[in-house]
């Protein structure tokens, strides 16, 4: 190991590179100024320069979702700090293993209201796993060793390691030794799996006759979609996936129900409130999924395998909690089920099964609506996604932002593979989608990355177009453009007697097409159907360069169905003048 | 029903910030909160008393359990524990109440004012303010609860 004299500076950027990163993505300012020289002097890390530090966390995060590695993001003090935030809660939320790193002022100067000056650890504490102040240059390797660990292990999330600017100083060296092994007394997440309850699972799996399985985003976090998917084979039980957990089961497969929960199918929802046991794994029951949690579910018995114990029974009561690793528990639970050659309900399972096909062919989604051509002379959001998804054969990586065409591209958009899908469900970012799909990019240079997004959430990280050209980034935008913040806009139609307010833009749009060809990009406009199915496969073949296809779809479009707020899961609109109750 | 939670946490700037912003984030209420080093100078010992039912109970000491500074906690009120709370009261020599303390609580005199020292558990320090309460104390300081487990378990860690 390289042990010469370092500044604090090169020690980061060292630790960095012995950490595995090759890429980080940042902004630079006065406070970070030093460790951008270190930088410029080395070959190891390549720095991406976005065009807000909002930008380059959600780049971070998007690159940490679709490769399972933590991302990295720097920002200076002050601001810097301060707009890396959004970013920061987006991880947090969805439980990404993130660094960050922010610049400070001089340790003298800390407390004094100094310029560009704010307290990081502060403001980002309730919404990072942990964050570290450095207080002595020494301290940088040791530092970042815990921080990467700490971001990678258990239930990951984003760490904040905030750097005041004497410590990067070039002129004051030391000599650098990386530590080999991180070793803290008050943290020790559950690893491998938790065997304690596993025979007991066994014993209410084999006696289940309306069973379901339902993940969420902790399976495909933990690479575990492999072993959820034999477990689901070797039971012939249904699955729904949370839009987290979208991937971990082939979407694709006739075993799938779809996504559950506010805009889940209707065979899922019907699933989870009609059955005998829930298999919940690597998801949190939150209030997208449950609705009335004291309705939810109350016939069935819930074995909960989730690697965070606060996240078990605190929502709903965990007849069986399973507190470890998902992949590791799921294997041990496939083990316990072939070791005592298991025979389920098997009369009672196919009749389940049955059940959620008449549901299915009663009230599910219609996946052929492309084939439908123009409904009223407009294009129907859905049609979008189908054809984008058959244009990409189902293989695309799909960011999002945050709406309805985010719910449309999780109902529509079949993901075979975890990690394939990135989203951000839990804080629900709009301005995520063209950042992380940077991310994603970089990762995977040879894959078509695209991005769903409406013209409200584009606009929030819009100045990304900028980067994309700098890196060459092809990324494919596929523009809902519904000339109004749709969800906001359905929920004002349902709830507010379809008072609009400040929901639409009274044709202050911008030309998107213009807009991107400024940037040195491709746009294509589409208004009309039959221009749809060409314009996509244009935008697809454009392999080297950034397209944004602008399509105009129909305004009035609602996403269902959509789970009544207060009741149980079975209460659904499925259309704007149906419903199940 | 009150609940009395003990923690030991690196002692190291941010994480008592850590645990008490916990508590606002997660709208769980403080009712009293003691911090103070132990004889390993490495760690803060924190006892914090709260209402909540079982479940809530639960949930608080399963979130400050993953705070990464915390190093263990423990729900004294599981099992059998002691509870003291210390408090100090100030009387003007005219308003001493000398039918309730004798001379082994008085901590301070002069002749205008007298301080006396009281230990108990909360709830007899409370009784005792609601008895003293019509000879007009000047002031009432209450340190918050401290606890310890009644048994052979401790809050320790072995270095």
């Amino acid at each position: 190991m390289d042990k010469s004299n370092k500044s604090g500076a090169e020690a980061l950027i060292h630790s960095l590179h012995l950490e595995g990163v090759d890429l980080m993505f940042g902004y630079p300012g006065g406070a970070a100024l030093h460790i951008y020289d270190a930088i410029f002097n080395q070959n190891y890390v390549d720095h991406i320069l976005v065009r807000h530090e909002q930008g380059a966390v959600h780049a971070a995060d998007g690159y940490a979702r679709a490769t399972g590695k933590p991302g990295v993001a720097l920002v200076t003090s002050g601001p810097g700090a301060t707009n890396a935030i959004t970013g920061l809660a987006t991880a947090y939320m969805d439980s990404t293993p993130i660094v960050v790193i922010s610049g400070q002022v001089k340790s003298n100067l800390i407390g004094t209201d100094s310029f560009q000056e704010t307290d990081m650890i502060g403001v980002s504490r309730p919404i990072v796993k942990h964050s570290f102040l450095v207080q002595r240059a020494e301290d940088i390797p040791d530092i970042v060793k815990k921080a990467f660990h700490i971001a990678t292990t258990g239930r990951k999330g984003p760490v904040v390691i905030d750097i005041p600017k004497d410590f990067t100083d070039p002129e004051y060296k030391f000599e650098f030794n990386y530590p080999t092994e991180v070793n803290m007394r008050s943290y020790n997440p559950p690893e491998g799996a938790d065997t304690s309850r596993i025979k007991e699972a066994a014993d209410l799996i084999a006696t289940a006759k309306r069973p379901v399985i339902y993940s969420g985003g902790g399976v495909n976090q933990n690479n575990a979609s492999e072993e959820l998917t034999a477990l689901a084979k070797l039971l012939n039980f249904p699955v729904t996936n949370t839009l987290m957990g979208l991937g971990a089961f082939p979407g694709s497969d006739p075993q799938f129900m779809g996504m559950l929960g506010m805009h889940g199918t209707y065979q899922a929802n019907m699933a989870m409130h009609n059955a005998d046991l829930i298999i919940a794994v690597g998801a949190r029951f939150d209030d997208r999924i449950t609705n009335d949690p004291n309705q939810f579910a109350l016939s069935a018995k819930k074995i909960h395998i989730d690697v965070d114990p606060a996240s078990v029974s605190k929502i709903i009561h965990a007849d069986i909690p399973i507190v470890g690793s998902a992949k590791e528990s799921l294997t041990a639970l496939i083990e316990e089920l072939k070791s005592r050659d298991l025979k389920t309900n098997e009369s009672d399972i196919s009749e389940w099964n049955e059940q959620i096909k008449n549901w299915r062919d009663a009230h599910g989604l219609n996946h052929s609506l492309l084939e439908m051509g123009a409904q009223n002379g407009k294009i129907l959001p859905q049609q979008v996604i189908q054809s984008l998804y058959k244009e990409t054969n189902g293989e695309a990586f799909v960011t999002s932002d945050v709406g309805q065409h985010q719910m449309f591209a999780a109902q529509y958009y079949h993901f075979d593979k975890p990690r394939q899908w990135i989203n951000s469900g839990g804080l629900g970012t709009m301005g995520f989608g063209l950042p992380s799909a940077m991310g994603v990019q970089l990762a995977y240079p040879e894959s078509i990355v695209s991005c769903v997004t409406g013209e409200g959430s584009i606009q929030m990280c819009i100045q990304e177009l900028s980067t994309c050209l700098q890196y060459g980034l092809p990324i494919k935008i596929i523009n809902l453009n519904n000339a109004a913040l749709g969800m906001v806009k359905q929920w004002q139609d349902m709830q507010y007697g379809g008072r609009h307010s400040s929901s639409t833009y009274e044709n202050s749009l911008p030309d998107f097409v213009a807009l991107t060809e400024s940037y040195g990009h491709v746009g294509i406009k589409v208004s009309k159907f039959d221009e749809l199915e060409s314009a996509m496969k244009e935008c697809i073949s454009l392999k080297d360069k950034l397209v944004f296809l602008d399509v105009d779809v129909d305004p009035n479009e609602h996403v269902y169905p959509m789970l009544e707020a207060g009741n149980a899961m079975d209460h659904m609109r499925l259309s704007k003048d149906e419903k199940t109750w | 029903m009150k609940r009395v939670i003990a923690l030991l946490m690196e002692n190291q700037p941010g994480a008592l910030s850590r645990v008490v912003g916990l508590f606002s984030q997660r709208g769980y209420n403080i009712e009293t909160l003691v911090v103070a080093p132990t004889n390993d100078a490495t760690l803060s010992r924190l006892t914090m008393s709260t209402e909540g039912d079982e479940k809530v109970v639960e949930q608080i000491t399963k979130q400050l359990d993953k705070l990464i500074d915390v190093v263990m906690v423990t729900n004294l009120s599981e099992s059998e524990f002691v509870e003291r709370e210390l408090m100090l009261i100030k009387f003007t020599k005219d308003s001493f109440p000398e039918n309730v303390f004798d001379e082994s609580n008085i901590v301070s005199k002069n002749n205008k004012i007298i301080n006396v020292q009281v230990v108990g558990t909360s709830s007899e320090l409370d009784k005792l303010i609601s008895e003293i309460d019509t000879n007009n104390p000047v002031e009432i300081v209450r340190s918050g609860s401290l606890g310890i487990s009644s048994d052979e378990k401790t809050l320790t860690i072995e270095n």
